[in-house]
């Protein structure tokens, strides 16, 4: 069996696991609805840069780009600080993620919202962000909901460039204790535990969202 | 910023990539393959008569869609090893990648299968079927059909997770650029170089999986509409 | 001669309401019965008791020589399939199959006919709904009228002894109406043994050798045709009253 020190260590790697999360939701959250809004932009560039990005990220591993964020951060003269690559490469990940699903929110608002709030008088501006994002981004919060689930489970890929997270502590263990399914599985466990709750909530989400469209 | 690119290393190296690629092509068309297989067995599962099937393989989705592919893969890789199973690192990464896009595939798939309307399965009722016939010709196909865009996404995100399998020491894409890093030192370079691997992989696999959809849905290719 | 088709005191119930009440009535071979009433009246379901999609509470049902009762095994009910054939309201054909394929569907793999000769057939009863042209057509490329000839077709692809209709044109406007009880009047000149749900109250009347209307989960009111003209009961009275 594991010894306290052990089972400490794995709960300390947590909070690394779940705080590289959160970095992950709200940055790339941000970045994501910058991306979402250029995707749907009336204006040809943008719409072309937006859809690169996208293609490039869903278009490449995670894992590539760890090591890209890794390597690329020390060619540009900052030290290299693990948590920091692990950081970047997990918000560009999950904006090019969030901005695919938002815009297929926005998309999804009916044509007579986009009329209704014409004939209110509303500002094209004031049609996008008062009227169109708020009901995509409802539309679309099982799916965002959904998508925490994978970010949570890839930031375990930060190990391979050595953030002290779960997994990567987890392997340290294993090396020391020879004990492969007993550390795994307590990690797996670890794991389920923060994201079987917002697999559940997603879950929940569509139901509502199902019931209140038919 | 000082620093100059050298791509040179590719001059020597080229071969090795070509070949580390073909083997995460493999890899993956074999994970996808099985994993289809897997899933649409336990999508049939989750939507079963009898609450135990389905209790048991809705428990085995969510145990695998709520831990992480990499752990799974250590759990296999060193769990096996370490009571007496000497498997290579390639089967196992082959089986810890089914094993997780089958539950993936399973609620893709369960979501088509419970989109057939009850009128259909009444009128091949009434023509006679038996379960078998009624599952693999009127359920299975409009099933995967309707679903198919979505399956598309997840065997391309499935390809890409094959990179984890460096992690096991088993050959492929990144592996082979791990390795040539670590005789080179060209870090940036060789991950960019693979990245664009991965970009173009990507694209080929979305052209092979739309001819396919061509040759296996007739009403597509015909009418082009969504079912 | 033996009736095709016996209801014998058929009851059925959906929870606490009791939709068929002890419904008893033949049906005579080569014969076209016709079931109207309201809608509530327990018609359908009495229709999709005789092809087993409703499974009895009480009574008995003999169509084709099977018999239906409350413990109808799944391999029974596949043996009445293989003699039965039923047309849905909602027509459901199979949308990821052609027409052609719709119909040599059940002959192929039910039937193992072989694909030439499945095919001969599918061109043979497609004709017969006048639809030759369409076999290779997907089902949304036609009409709703056109899909209820193809479904026609496609039970007639299986060489039933009886036919059920259920409502089969509800869904269709006047003139696609037409085209459909049109392929049934032909079907029942050819002496195919027909039992329908029913609105047309002048092809009921027209084609129908009896017809039944049902009140309120029971048999109300039997006889040919000419009931409709002179009914008995106040209940047929008004129902036929309000169709006209």
């Amino acid at each position: 069996m594991l010894t306290s020190f052990q089972i400490q260590a794995l709960l300390v790697a947590a909070l690394w696991t779940a705080g590289l999360s959160l970095i992950a939701f709200s940055l790339g959250g941000a970045v994501g609805l910058l991306i979402a809004v250029m995707r749907v932009s009336a204006n040809r560039v943008l719409r072309a840069i937006s859809f690169t990005y996208i293609q490039i990220v869903q278009g490449t591993p995670l894992l590539v780009q760890m090591m890209l964020a890794f390597f690329g951060l020390s060619i540009l003269g900052f030290s290299i600080e693990p948590f920091t690559a692990a950081s970047a490469a997990m918000v560009i990940y999950s904006s090019a993620y969030f901005g695919e699903i938002w815009r297929g929110g926005i998309l999804a608002v009916p044509k007579t919202q986009w009329e209704a709030a014409e004939c209110l008088a509303l500002h094209p501006f004031q049609r996008f962000w008062l009227i169109i994002v708020p009901q995509g981004l409802r539309i679309s919060t099982p799916p965002t909901v959904g998508f925490m689930v994978q970010i949570v489970k890839n930031t375990s890929l930060a190990s391979v460039i050595g953030v002290a997270e779960l997994t990567y502590t987890s392997k340290l263990i294993n090396n020391s204790t020879f004990q492969p399914f007993t550390v795994f599985s307590l990690v797996a466990v670890l794991y389920f535990c923060m994201c079987y709750p917002l697999a559940w909530w997603s879950r929940k989400l569509e139901d509502k969202l199902n019931v209140a469209h038919r | 910023m000082t620093y100059t690119f050298d791509f040179s290393f590719l001059a020597e190296y080229w071969p090795e990539l070509l070949s580390g690629l073909m083997q995460t092509a493999q890899l993956s068309i074999l994970s996808i393959i099985f994993g289809f297989l897997l899933g649409t067995v336990l999508a049939v599962g989750r939507t079963a008569d009898s609450k135990a099937v389905r209790r048991i393989c809705a428990i085995y989705v969510e145990a695998i869609r709520n831990t992480p592919l990499l752990v799974q893969m250590f759990m296999i890789y060193f769990g096996l090893a370490s009571i007496g199973f000497k498997l290579s690192a390639e089967f196992c990464a082959v089986l810890a990648i089914v094993i997780n896009v089958s539950s993936y595939t399973c609620e893709i798939m369960r979501a088509g299968i419970e989109s057939i309307k009850k009128g259909q399965l009444e009128a091949s009722d009434c023509l006679a079927m038996s379960w078998w016939q009624r599952l693999f010709l009127i359920v299975l196909p409009p099933a995967t059909e309707r679903v198919y865009p979505a399956l598309v996404s997840q065997f391309i995100l499935i390809m890409l997770a094959t990179s984890l399998v460096s992690q096991i020491s088993a050959e492929e894409l990144t592996s082979t650029a791990v390795r040539i890093d670590s005789m080179t030192f060209r870090s940036f370079e060789i991950y960019t170089v693979i990245a664009v691997i991965y970009i173009a992989l990507a694209f080929v696999f979305r052209i092979g999986f739309w001819a396919l959809s061509q040759l296996v849905f007739p009403r597509l290719r015909r009418l082009g509409t969504p079912l | 001669m033996s009736p095709i088709v016996k209801l014998n005191k058929v009851s059925k119930s959906f929870g606490s309401l009791n939709v068929l009440q002890g419904v008893s009535f033949d049906v005579a071979q080569g014969s076209v019965v016709a079931i109207i009433g309201r809608s509530g009246s327990g018609k359908s379901t009495a229709l999709r008791c005789m092809n087993g999609l409703e499974k009895i509470n009480g009574g008995e049902i003999t169509v084709c020589n099977h018999h239906l009762h409350q413990n109808v095994t799944k391999a029974q009910l596949r043996a009445l399939h293989l003699d039965v054939g039923i047309v849905f309201q909602s027509y459901n054909l199979f949308p990821h199959l052609t027409v052609g394929q719709n119909i040599m569907l059940a002959p192929k793999w039910v039937r193992k006919q072989s694909k030439a000769e499945a095919k001969d057939l599918a061109a043979e009863v497609l004709g017969k709904v006048g639809l030759a042209e369409k076999f290779d057509a997907y089902p949304e490329q036609l009409s709703g009228g056109q899909q209820q000839r193809v479904a026609i077709a496609r039970s007639l692809a299986m060489q039933p002894k009886l036919m059920l209709f259920d409502e089969v044109t509800s869904a269709l406007d006047p003139e696609l109406t037409g085209e459909v009880l049109k392929v049934m009047e032909n079907l029942a000149k050819d002496g195919m043994t027909m039992v329908l749900v029913t609105h047309e109250m002048a092809f009921a009347k027209g084609v129908g050798d009896k017809v039944i209307f049902m009140h309120q989960g029971k048999v109300w009111e039997e006889g040919d045709g000419e009931i409709l003209s002179a009914p008995q009961t106040p209940e047929l009275r008004q129902f036929v009253g309000n169709g006209l």
